[in-house]
């Protein structure tokens, strides 16, 4: 497999079809692998691999590679007007075309999808190749509820096919566990949990959905990112916050939980979101397609519930 | 029922308003000299949708006990859609609180026109006596900003 890449991958280079390729890069370790950005054929056959560790989703790097690529067009756009003015006879400066080759799991394919949809990523910018999912080690519990979601927005596949079958898998199960829990079970259980958080912020900066510029949790005069929550109320703002602020974009790609060197359960609170979209306002998967609008910036006027559904609808066994 | 340890505690209670409906409602309950407890705190929003739940989570980051946010009826917005959107994004944070374990009913949200005077007071009787039985929020509270 990661033989085909690295050919499809020198064969576009030289084409001069792309001028980049992000893809995976090995470390010092077999399973300590990085995303990296790759230029030339030899940089690929030296430090390219593909194998069971590359967990990481590469399309959040797309942002800021195809801004880059974006910004200097204009930047050559501009300097050419301005080179009109001074001298009318002024020849113009070629506009630098760069197109980024960026491999793509089927669970990435989604992330990319919603970028896209949010102009994040400019689509002229990007080939996508689609690749199979290896047989990841230890790929949690994300990997063992996949919807076995078929690639979307590319344009290659190598390896895998175009029309996956979905099948049928218990990703609710956990959230439902804790909804049928008492609030004060739910409340010890999420305590615990948010107790070991470390606020090092590599669920915030690692999740394809969070592209602001500036965050909340930055501290917007030093531009410093906000570490070590002080109390336990900290922790939960954090939490809730950051699991909102991508509510009705997530994807359910699990890099929050991936990441998270103290393996707290981040994807529950994405999945309760989901699961509550699902059920509320209709099956809605983010990154699906580029038409549906996402939950959260619609609404239905006669159809959407009161929130009072959400007490209604409680598992809470208090309140029976 | 929760008791509180302390014994002058009395409810504080955060109430959104919007300019255009509730507020003006608050406005006429006070008008017509109609009670209702002054532990609710109003703060005026342009519209329901303005409430970002971060404002939620500060209020009981803050020392707040129940918040409640007010706004247009659905299909009366002074911005036309306002209060659709502020109602799907409340019913998904409230499912979340929920989850994570926040007693329900110290969040509400409530829709109140301007004519409605009465309604206003006698939704905020009821909500103070809804969270004078909860007692004090525990669970989402930040003991550096308690001030007793």
């Amino acid at each position: 497999m990661q033989d085909k890449l690295i050919a499809r991958a020198k064969e576009l280079l030289a084409e001069g079809k792309v001028q980049k390729v992000v893809g995976w890069k090995k470390g010092l370790f077999e399973d300590d692998i990085t995303p990296a950005v790759f230029t030339t054929a030899e940089e690929l056959d030296k430090d390219f691999v593909f194998n069971k560790y590359c967990k990481a989703n590469l399309s959040k790097y797309l942002v800021k590679i195809t801004r880059e690529i974006e910004v200097a067009k204009s930047t050559t756009r501009m300097n050419n007007t301005m080179a009109k003015q001074r001298d009318p006879n002024a020849e113009d400066k070629p506009i630098p075309q760069a197109v980024v080759l960026v491999f793509l799991k089927p669970s990435d394919t989604y992330s990319f999808t919603q970028l896209l949809k949010e102009n994040r990523i400019t689509r002229g910018d990007v080939y996508a190749i689609g690749v199979p999912c290896q047989d990841t080690l230890d790929g949690g519990d994300v990997c063992e509820n996949c919807k076995n979601k078929k690639p979307v927005s590319c344009d290659e596949l190598i390896g895998i096919e175009a029309d996956i079958e979905p099948v049928e898998s218990a990703r609710m199960a956990e959230v439902a566990k804790l909804e049928a829990m008492t609030a004060d079970e739910r409340d010890a259980f999420w305590k615990n949990e948010f107790s070991r958080c470390l606020r090092c912020n590599a669920c915030r900066d690692i999740c394809p959905a969070c592209t602001c510029e500036k965050c909340v949790f930055d501290n917007n005069k030093l531009y410093t990112s906000q570490k070590v929550a002080e109390t336990n109320f900290e922790e939960s703002l954090f939490h809730i916050i950051r699991a909102w602020h991508v509510a009705g974009r997530c994807t359910d790609c699990g890099e929050c939980s991936r990441v998270c060197p103290q393996h707290i359960p981040l994807y529950l609170l994405n999945r309760k979101f989901i699961k509550d979209i699902n059920e509320i306002y209709g099956e809605y998967q983010a990154g699906s397609d580029m038409e549906t609008k996402p939950a959260m910036l619609t609404f239905n006027a006669e159809g959407d519930p009161e929130t009072t559904i959400v007490y209604d609808r409680s598992h809470d066994k208090e309140a029976e | 029922m929760i008791m509180s340890e302390n014994k002058n505690w009395t409810p504080k209670i955060v109430a959104f308003c919007c300019n255009w409906c509730s507020y003006a409602g608050a406005d006429l309950a006070g008008n017509n000299r109609l009670e209702y407890p002054g532990n609710v705190k109003i703060i005026r929003i342009p519209c329901s949708c303005r409430l970002n739940p971060l404002f939620i989570l500060r209020a009981f980051q803050r020392g707040a006990d129940g918040v409640i946010l007010c706004g247009c009826h659905p299909g009366d917005c002074h911005y036309s859609t306002g209060n659709y959107f502020a109602r799907r994004r409340m019913t998904l944070l409230f499912s979340m609180l929920d989850f994570l374990g926040i007693e329900k009913g110290r969040t509400r949200v409530e829709w109140c026109s301007a004519a409605e005077g009465v309604r206003f007071a006698g939704i905020m009787n009821d909500f103070v006596k809804q969270i004078t039985e909860l007692g004090e929020c525990k669970k989402l509270e930040d003991v550096r900003c308690k001030t007793n």
